[in-house]
């Protein structure tokens, strides 16, 4: 099953339950209106959260810099012993 | 035990395509031989025509390592990453593929835990991921990791992959299943990269990750360009409806 298919038919089940929620009104009908544009407010704002929770926790490695640098010299030692041209730097 | 034939007999090609990468050649080659010690592997440098001439010193990282461990599959001209990863493929002959990038922000000393999870899960893919502890990114302004984790969520919402990383490029596969995917993929530059994981997890082969940090480029540019958002966004309604 292609995987908009599986999307497009949570859609219709949420649509499904939203109009039954319209007809049964158990909940009162202007608040029943209004309830899919809770639904992509909430979204929206779980959407906005993922983001400022993986911007804050970005994780990040400066360390790995150093080491890097440390394995660039060692490396340019080796090679330029072997004959590498690698150049001067 | 058909686990432990596999673990006797595996062989490693590492497809390594480059771009005007002299320098980080020379030492991305000098960092796999260190890391890797007990291990049967190749490395496959895929170099397109590269006016710096990267060629010549894959030939003299030939005259110190062998021509048998180091492969060089030139191609004329610049062509692009995926047909780079397809044509240093016909050259493997190893029952497992490594694709790095030749930037060093692909360390080689991660390449021991790719083979080890490999062995212990008997993944027919072991991808890298930055985004959970003990990975890392290192080099990214502020806007770069903003964008990242936007492209992120928006397609861990609509797409649902079943890895954490979609865009990294440092992946170990089967061969089979790397041949197999290669030829069901048609995207370009990140977006390539992430049909290759959907794709597969789609098609339902075993996946695991491993942490890994990732330095940005400190030697040479970079390649990709241009308005790689539009084309990410495109790449993700493409693979919605493919998928
Ligand atoms: N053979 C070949 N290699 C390429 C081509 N374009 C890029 N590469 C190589 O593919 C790898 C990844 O390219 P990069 O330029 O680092 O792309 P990137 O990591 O998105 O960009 P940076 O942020 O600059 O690191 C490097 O090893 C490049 O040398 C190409 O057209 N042909
Ligand atoms: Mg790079």
């Amino acid at each position: 099953m292609k995987h908009i298919v599986k999307i497009l038919s949570i859609l219709v089940a949420v649509a499904a339950m939203w109009i039954g929620l319209l007809h049964i009104s158990i909940v009162p009908k202007s608040q029943t209106w209004l309830l899919p544009l809770y639904l992509i407010i909430s979204l929206a704002c779980y959407g906005l959260l993922m983001v400022g929770v993986g911007l804050m926790r970005f994780p990040t490695c400066p360390q790995e810099a150093v080491l890097l640098q440390q394995d660039v010299v060692e490396a340019k030692d080796f090679l330029r012993q072997k004959g590498v041209d690698i150049g001067s730097d | 035990m058909a686990e432990k034939q596999e673990r006797e007999k595996s062989k490693f090609s590492i497809i390594v395509p480059t771009y005007n990468e002299r320098l980080n050649i020379a030492l991305v080659v000098y960092l796999i031989f260190k890391h890797l010690r007990d291990i049967d592997f190749e490395i496959i440098v895929v170099d397109d025509g590269s006016p710096d001439g990267t060629q010549e010193i894959v030939k003299q990282l030939q005259q110190v390592y062998g021509d048998d461990r180091i492969i060089l599959a030139a191609r004329p001209k610049k062509l692009g990453l995926g047909t780079a990863y397809a044509h240093g493929l016909k050259h493997a002959s190893g029952n497992f593929i490594v694709i790095m990038d030749a930037d060093l922000s692909h360390h080689p000393k991660y390449l021991p835990s790719f083979i080890k999870k490999q062995m212990e899960t008997g993944a027919s893919i072991v991808t890298g991921t930055r985004y959970v502890s003990g990975g890392g990114v290192h080099g990214w302004n502020l806007m770069r990791k903003l964008t990242s984790r936007g492209a992120n969520v928006l397609a861990h919402t609509i797409l649902w992959p079943g890895v954490s990383d979609l865009t990294g490029s440092f992946r170990l596969y089967r061969k089979s299943v790397v041949e197999d995917l290669i030829r069901s993929c048609v995207s370009k530059g990140y977006v390539f990269q992430m049909e290759m994981i959907v794709r597969a997890s789609r098609k339902g082969h075993h996946i695991e990750e491993v942490p890994i940090t990732f330095v940005d480029r400190v030697y040479g540019s970079s390649k990709l360009g241009g308005s790689e958002i539009v084309e990410y966004l495109k790449g993700l309604v493409y693979l919605l409806f493919t998928t």
